[in-house]
């Protein structure tokens, strides 16, 4: 100790030189980010902490409440037609690009027609349905579609929906978007930061308080905190679960949170290569007695400080499509035996699990491994970085592999990619016509309560064959400095910057 | 002298396409697959073959390898597949950063470690030696990122003396860039004046020993003229080579202290290239960082004409 007071004196000693200088007196709003963001085209960008820098950079057609709702942005009026097959949207009067351009129904039509076309968009598969966009007037537009999407409104309040400049579409997007959101793009600095600012004309720039914002990208959880209580940050997305106590015992620091859409759990291969042909990919016993062998409650006390509540199915708690009567099983080992023994299996079971390099799975892992093994299954952690486990993955050496997802507000987006035939990320390939039936028809139906009907009896299945191994929520933790008000969280994890102030 | 140089560069040449084979080989040897990081999070089937196309990561590694040196020769690095920037404009952008924290970091450890050195070579065997070991020891085997974490922690949160990240270019504003400078140089200099220290200790007690400072002493020479002018000017060329190489190593970045003081250089772009398969970037960084490295060996030759005449004729 006394070593680092010396040290810390001396150092003292030779900055006394440098009074700390003033951060410059425009007004700034720094937001710290987990991640760099890619690319900055909505329609080939693909991170969740890409979104968040859209949310300042890109305005869209529709957005959503913090309740899940959809709400108008771009778009003022939405209607399908009688047969669901024709969506018609009435766009807001006066709303401008930020070159200036005007925001018509020529302009959603450039946009869409990218999205569904550009050879390298990752909106394709979101916008399959849209079999022609046009321009019915200026500031109406409609989309004829090939089939019945209830997914499309969803779309269409994020990436797919995002509006840039139809003067731009030809230009470095990627590199200098010139989009539509109430701040416009100044500079980027890959791995450290992206700077806008504020966009004079937006049609609701009266919400907006800043001149500038300063997402900077700082992956290490304890830097990224330790710059939010130097002030060098005004406020950090993703507070790492290990420092939220700390971060709430700061009296200049504010923490705020809610439920994540998204799910944590692990996926498992029930018919993919030579890793599934055992009991645990053939027979639902088995995998029922893994999952009765964790008690998901342990696991958020241990790993995460009992923030990240347990779950067994792919909606959040908030969503209208959460089915209530399936419930987190409590942990039972003597039933877990029974189910191996009832299926032949010869215990201990030894099973293939990937997990991704980092001290939060790493830890998960081992506590599901310790839980798993008293109900007689022997876990193999495997623990690997995230591109080579997303290689394992695809080409199916796995038998258990650690996964999340951060979430769609539509519940498609949760579940049929995972569970269905040829799905994008069915890398376990789980197979089962009725689930497939049942979700492909959800996708055509507009009315909530029949919709519901048919992700419940999907859902039903699914968790009875444990075709994917749920485990917890994962919630958004925000910190932000105290004198930063008017910051409203939202179940997406977004950061929308309308009404946040600093005194 | 001239022809030397001359060599030394026509040797560099074979060096760095030996160089960018190897990386090129490596990386795609590593497990673990571009496209299905740059599809996202949906990984749509379809739209991964449709990459797969579009970056020609369908041919074979050697006509992949031709494509990529054919383009470089034009000075076209491509573009990093996770942001679409150009990779040279981030070179450009992050070798400024680089080179300030690397001569930053190099003249805290030259000031620290050369006369540490200096000092413990001549007072061998004293208090004052065992205290300059002692130091570079501890220099030498406490972690960066946690001497980087607690000085953070202490002196930005805590006493508010210094900004706990960030880069601010010299030329721009020189004092915002020594705040911002003070704590990852500290850092990394402290690490390498260690190693200065011991080089510069263990060349002098060679020199030292040797006849020629006898006869100096003999002749009456006053002692510190033995040791500045007979005896440093000798002692100095293992440290130049050293040194030479260690600003190299820092010329490609340090992650560690890069990703604790966020500083945008070298050494974050290539580990985050790398985790991300980001070919293009991972490629070009290398090769700029190779050059680097040749470079400073060429220095280090040239140095040590400079420092000793009797190379000159050689």
């Amino acid at each position: 100790m006394k070593t680092k007071i010396a040290f810390a004196a001396a150092l003292l000693a030779a900055t006394a030189a440098f009074a700390p200088q003033a951060f410059a007196q425009q007004s700034v709003l720094r937001i710290g980010l987990q991640e760099d963001p890619d690319m900055l085209d909505p329609h080939r960008a693909r991170t969740f902490v890409g979104r968040i820098v859209f949310k300042g950079l890109c305005d869209k057609l529709l957005d959503i409440d913090p309740e899940l709702k959809l709400v108008p942005r771009l778009a003022t009026e939405w209607s399908f037609s009688g047969d669901g097959l024709t969506l018609t949207m009435k766009l807001r009067a006066g709303a401008k690009f930020h070159d200036g351009a005007p925001i018509n129904a020529a302009a959603v039509k450039a946009n869409v027609d990218r999205a569904r076309t550009h050879p390298e968009s990752l909106r394709r598969s979101e916008v399959a349905s849209v079999a022609e966009v046009t321009a019915v007037d200026d500031l109406t537009v409609a989309f004829k579609l090939r089939n019945r999407d209830a997914t499309l409104l969803s779309q269409l309040a994020d990436r797919a929906g995002m509006l840039l400049s139809p003067a731009s579409l030809d230009g470095d997007v990627a590199t200098r978007p010139v989009c539509s959101g109430p701040y416009r793009f100044v500079e980027r600095v890959q791995n450290d930061r992206i700077v806008l600012e504020r966009f004079a004309d937006h049609w609701e720039a009266q919400n907006y308080a800043f001149d500038r914002i300063v997402y900077r990208a700082i992956p290490d959880t304890t830097v990224r905190l330790a710059n939010l209580r130097s002030g060098e940050l005004d406020m950090i997305e993703r507070l790492a679960a290990t420092d939220i106590k700390s971060a709430q015992g700061d009296r200049n620091l504010r923490v705020v949170s809610t439920p994540g859409i998204g799910y944590q759990g692990a996926m498992l291969n029930h018919n993919h290569g030579d890793a599934s042909n055992n009991p645990f990919g053939k027979d639902k016993r088995v995998r029922q007695a893994l999952s009765l062998a964790l008690d998901r409650d342990v696991i958020n006390q241990v790993v995460f400080e009992g923030t990240h509540p347990p779950t067994n199915q792919p909606f959040p708690s908030a969503s209208p499509y959460f089915v209530k009567e399936i419930e987190v099983p409590k942990r039972d080992v003597a039933k877990a035996r029974a189910l191996l023994r009832e299926a032949g299996v010869t215990t201990p079971l030894k099973l293939d699990m990937m997990v991704t390099n980092n001290p939060v799975d790493a830890q998960l892992g081992q506590v599901i491994q310790a839980m798993a093994a008293e109900a007689g299954f022997d876990l193999q952690l495997r623990s690997m970085e995230f591109a080579t486990q997303l290689r394992e993955s695809q080409q199916g050496r796995f038998q258990i592999s650690r996964v999340g997802w951060s979430g769609r507000i539509d519940p498609d987006g949760n579940i049929h990619q995972f569970v269905t035939v040829g799905g994008g990320q069915n890398d376990g390939r789980y197979a089962n016509p009725e689930v497939d039936r049942l979700l492909n028809e959800a996708r055509t139906v507009y009315d909530f309560a029949e919709r519901k009907k048919l992700y419940d009896q999907a859902i039903r299945i699914i968790t009875d064959e444990v075709a994917l191994l749920y485990l917890y929520n994962q919630p958004w933790y925000f910190a932000l400095r105290t004198n930063v008000s008017g910051f409203t969280v939202s179940p997406d994890g977004m950061i929308r910057l309308a009404g946040i102030r600093k005194q | 002298m001239w022809t030397l140089i001359a060599r030394r560069v026509l040797i560099a040449i074979p060096t760095v396409i030996l160089v960018s084979m190897f990386v090129f080989g490596l990386q795609h040897a590593l497990p673990g697959d571009p496209i299905l990081v740059i599809a996202g999070e949906e990984r749509d089937p379809e739209a991964i073959e449709r990459l797969k196309e579009i970056y020609r990561l369908n041919d074979p590694v050697p006509v992949q390898y031709v494509a990529w040196v054919g383009q470089a020769l034009q000075g076209d690095f491509g573009r990093s597949m996770r942001t679409g920037e150009p990779v040279s404009k981030l070179i450009v952008q992050k070798l400024p950063v680089t080179i300030q924290l690397a001569v930053a970091s190099m003249i805290f450890a030259l000031a620290i470690g050369l006369p540490a050195g200096i000092l413990a070579a001549v007072r061998k065997g004293t208090a004052v030696d065992y205290a300059a070991s002692a130091v570079a020891l501890s220099g030498l085997s406490i972690p960066n990122f946690w001497l980087g974490i607690m000085m953070i922690l202490f002196i930005s949160v805590e006493l508010r003396l210094l900004p706990a990240s960030g880069y601010v270019p010299f030329f721009e504003d020189p004092v915002g860039a020594i705040e911002t400078l003070i704590m990852p140089a500290f850092v990394l200099g402290g690490g390498l004046a260690a190693t200065i220290m011991r080089h510069t200790r263990s060349a002098m007690l060679e020199v030292l020993r040797a006849d020629y400072i006898r006869t100096a002493r003999a002749k009456g020479l006053d002692e510190r003229v033995v040791i500045n002018k007979h005896a440093l000017a000798n002692a100095l060329v293992p440290v130049i080579t050293l040194s030479t190489l260690l600003f190299g190593q820092l010329l490609a970045g340090a992650v560690l202290t890069e990703q604790v003081f966020t500083i945008p250089g070298f050494g974050k772009l290539i580990v985050d290239a790398v985790f991300n398969r980001d070919y293009g970037v991972v490629q070009g960084v290398v090769l700029c960082t190779a050059i680097g490295f040749i470079f400073m060996n060429l220095l280090a030759d040239v140095l040590y004409i400079v420092v000793t005449p009797r190379l000159r004729t050689g």
